[in-house]
């Protein structure tokens, strides 16, 4: 799949770009272009059993730094697999995929390990904790497996944990908490690495409305920051939140409009409070 | 990840599991247990049989006289008249390897106490004696030193002669007749029952040597010296010491042969070692299958937790962790299975062997071997069938290990 990089456009010289695991990826690197993802022509093919199912058929798509992106689409139009590959988690069958000036599509395995832990902070759907662990520990997670050391990875820790609002809960196990409190422990796991991007796969699907109000709020506080943000989702009013948004239908973009004017969570969360209060009298 | 932490974090996941956990370091437990036991009680019996075959006598050596030339012809071991009483007290005093000495002569003859009589051999030994046969008095006492030096008038009779002699009486104290000599009974030993041989070791009389000598046999020479070496392991230098010991005394230099013989029982000692050796070995490895078995539960549990916590291994890739990241956590859980297992199975192995010495009453014998032979095993149980569950989910694509239901 990666036997044409010497195709991709815009001059990357794909030798520097591929990265070898435990090479230092500094803040202060600084960037060849200010694009941080960029796409082309991405497939991928499942078998299953005897079917061919064609997932994505060429997907090329350019994503800039600091951008808060939503992707959309019917179920079975490829997003999720899409999101897995940009989340290092799944390979692509064809067409290449450059992350941060990196070819991921040329990694191995551990290489692989090594950006998703350094460079990506995926959020799921279903939360993906570890159970009978605290949050805290989750938290600490991925600073596990690049050998910070342990007073260091527990001031991260805390640290990611007070930006998600939930410092008053760092030893509670996830059955102790809301869908909303562990969606935000999920949050700050993806965060403590300090990743190039946050990529979130539904995130709100498991939330209800209200809750996932506030997810969006604590995603475009972090997006204010700076942090560039890719979420897939199917409910449009969250949607609306995001920058861009990116439609998908049959493995194929449908359509990539910007968000002039998108919705502030903070303000839509008054709103609802005092619905709440009106109901309440 | 690093060693403290990755140790924890599998602490952790057996404690989440304890029951679960318990149950396969049972195996292990009974296993190492198994093997500890078994190679103690192995390991006693061997114990058992060099005792039983050091009261046979494996240490002791005997000295016959030369065999006799005239002409070409030899005319056999003990006919020779070259052993004296003074070789015996020599060898006593010179040959640090030998522990006691006892000059032994022989005489036949009829004996007879009050109406009945008995034809039996007199054997004419030395205070030392029975410390060599590894034989005991069962009632009244043995002759003194005070009795050899004065060739007193005094034995101590087999249970045979004694039962053939006195069937109603106790003997000890009463006067018997040995070919016309009036002979004090002293004592009478402990039932011997047959030698190898098949003869019965109980049917004789013991007197001093220096009474046999003077008294009843009038005959100046030893029939034999029989010596008994420090240890068993020591006869070969004792025999070497009382070769060059007598030949310095009988004046024999050079390549000429030897005026005396010594025989040993050495063969016997060590088939019979080698006999229980194998016991032990016999042993070890039926326990060692019960270990084999004990990493098997290890295996298909680690498998179990493998496919259990999928999703775990996914989240952990998912955030970073490398296939080798996995596979160290998974291989450390067995290790640590098997870790505890082993030391709660010495535990078990040490207390199962004294409580089947208290009970059965056999000797056991825990060695420091066997102790790091089943641990060093476990572990290596451990690591062999741990290695193939934790290959399995470090080879894991993370994300059909996410999405595993």
């Amino acid at each position: 799949m990666d036997a044409n990089i010497s195709s991709v456009a815009d001059g990357i010289n794909t030798d520097t770009a591929k990265v070898s695991a435990g090479e230092n990826f500094s803040p202060g690197q600084v960037p060849v272009n200010n694009d941080l993802i960029k796409i082309d022509q991405l497939e991928k093919t499942y078998a299953m059993g005897d079917v061919q199912v064609h997932a994505l058929r060429g997907v090329s798509l350019n994503v800039f730094r600091e951008e808060f992106v939503a992707i959309m689409g019917a179920s079975g139009s490829g997003k999720s697999t899409f999101m897995n590959i940009l989340g290092c988690l799944d390979k692509p069958t064809n067409g290449t995929y450059i992350l941060d000036n990196i070819n991921v599509g040329s990694l191995s395995r551990d290489e692989l390990a090594f950006i998703r832990n350094k460079k990506i902070g995926f959020v799921f759907q279903g939360f993906n904790l570890l159970s009978r662990t605290t949050a805290l520990e989750n938290v600490e997670l991925p600073l596990f497996y690049n050998s910070t050391s342990t007073k260091l990875r527990k001031e991260k820790s805390i640290d990611a944990l007070k930006k998600v609002g939930l410092e008053e809960r760092i030893y509670h196990y996830p059955n102790q908490l809301s869908g909303g409190q562990q969606q935000r422990v999920a949050i700050a796991r993806a965060l403590v690495n300090d990743p190039s991007i946050v990529l979130a796969d539904e995130p709100t699907g498991n939330l209800d409305s209200k809750t996932s109000i506030e997810v969006m709020e604590i995603f475009q506080k972090l997006n204010e920051q700076g942090i560039t943000i890719i979420l897939v989702t199917h409910e449009p009013d969250i949607a609306l939140f995001a920058k861009r948004h990116i439609v998908f239908r049959d493995g194929k973009i449908k359509s990539d409009l910007l968000n002039a004017v998108p919705n502030k969570a903070s303000e839509a969360l008054k709103t609802i409070s005092s619905i709440d209060d009106e109901v309440k009298l | 990840m690093k060693g403290l932490n990755i140790l924890l974090a599998a602490f952790r996941a057996l404690q989440r599991n304890k029951l679960r956990s318990f149950l396969t370091m049972l195996g292990i437990i009974i296993g190492v247990g198994a093997v500890i036991t078994m190679l103690a009680i192995g390991q006693g019996a061997e114990y058992s049989v060099k005792e039983q075959i050091a009261s046979l006598g494996t240490n002791v050596l005997i000295i016959f006289p030369g065999s006799q030339q005239q002409g070409g012809l030899k005319v056999g071991a003990g006919s020779m008249t070259t052993l004296t009483q003074e070789d015996a007290l020599a060898i006593q005093a010179e040959c640090p390897q030998v522990a006691f000495v006892s000059p032994d002569t022989r005489a036949n003859g009829q004996v007879i106490a009050g109406n009945l009589n008995w034809a039996t051999g007199i054997e004419g030994v030395g205070t030392d004696y029975l410390q060599i046969r590894v034989w005991d008095i069962q009632s009244g006492n043995f002759f003194t030193d005070q009795d050899v030096k004065a060739a007193a008038k005094v034995c101590v009779l087999g249970t045979t002669v004694s039962n053939n002699l006195f069937p109603d009486s106790d003997p000890v104290g009463q006067t018997i007749r040995i070919t016309n000599v009036p002979v004090k009974v002293t004592g009478v030993l402990a039932a011997k029952g047959q030698n190898a041989m098949g003869q019965d070791q109980d049917d004789i009389i013991l007197a001093p040597y220096t009474t046999v000598l003077d008294r009843l046999s009038r005959f100046p020479y030893l029939r034999e010296i029989i010596v008994s070496a420090t240890s068993a392991n020591d006869i070969e230098l004792a025999q070497k010491q009382i070769t060059d010991l007598l030949r310095m005394r009988h004046k024999i230099v050079g390549l000429n042969d030897d005026d005396f013989t010594i025989r040993n029982q050495s063969d016997l000692a060590s088939a019979a070692t080698s006999t229980s050796q194998i016991l032990t070995i016999l042993l070890a490895s039926i326990a060692s299958v019960s270990l084999l078995v004990g990493g098997i539960g290890i295996m298909n549990i680690m498998l179990v937790s493998v496919t259990e916590r999928t999703r775990e291994i996914g989240i952990r890739m998912s955030v970073g962790a490398r296939g080798k990241d996995i596979l160290t956590q998974f291989l450390i859980e067995a290790l640590v299975l098997s870790l505890i297992g082993g030391i709660t199975g010495i535990i078990f192995g040490v207390a199962g062997s004294k409580i089947i010495s208290g009970l059965a009453g056999w000797p056991t014998f825990i060695t420091a071997f066997s102790i790091i032979l089943s641990f060093g095993f476990s572990i290596l149980v451990g690591l062999f069938f741990g290695f193939y569950p934790a290959r399995k989910a470090s080879m894991l694509n993370p994300i059909d290990a996410l999405r595993y239901e």
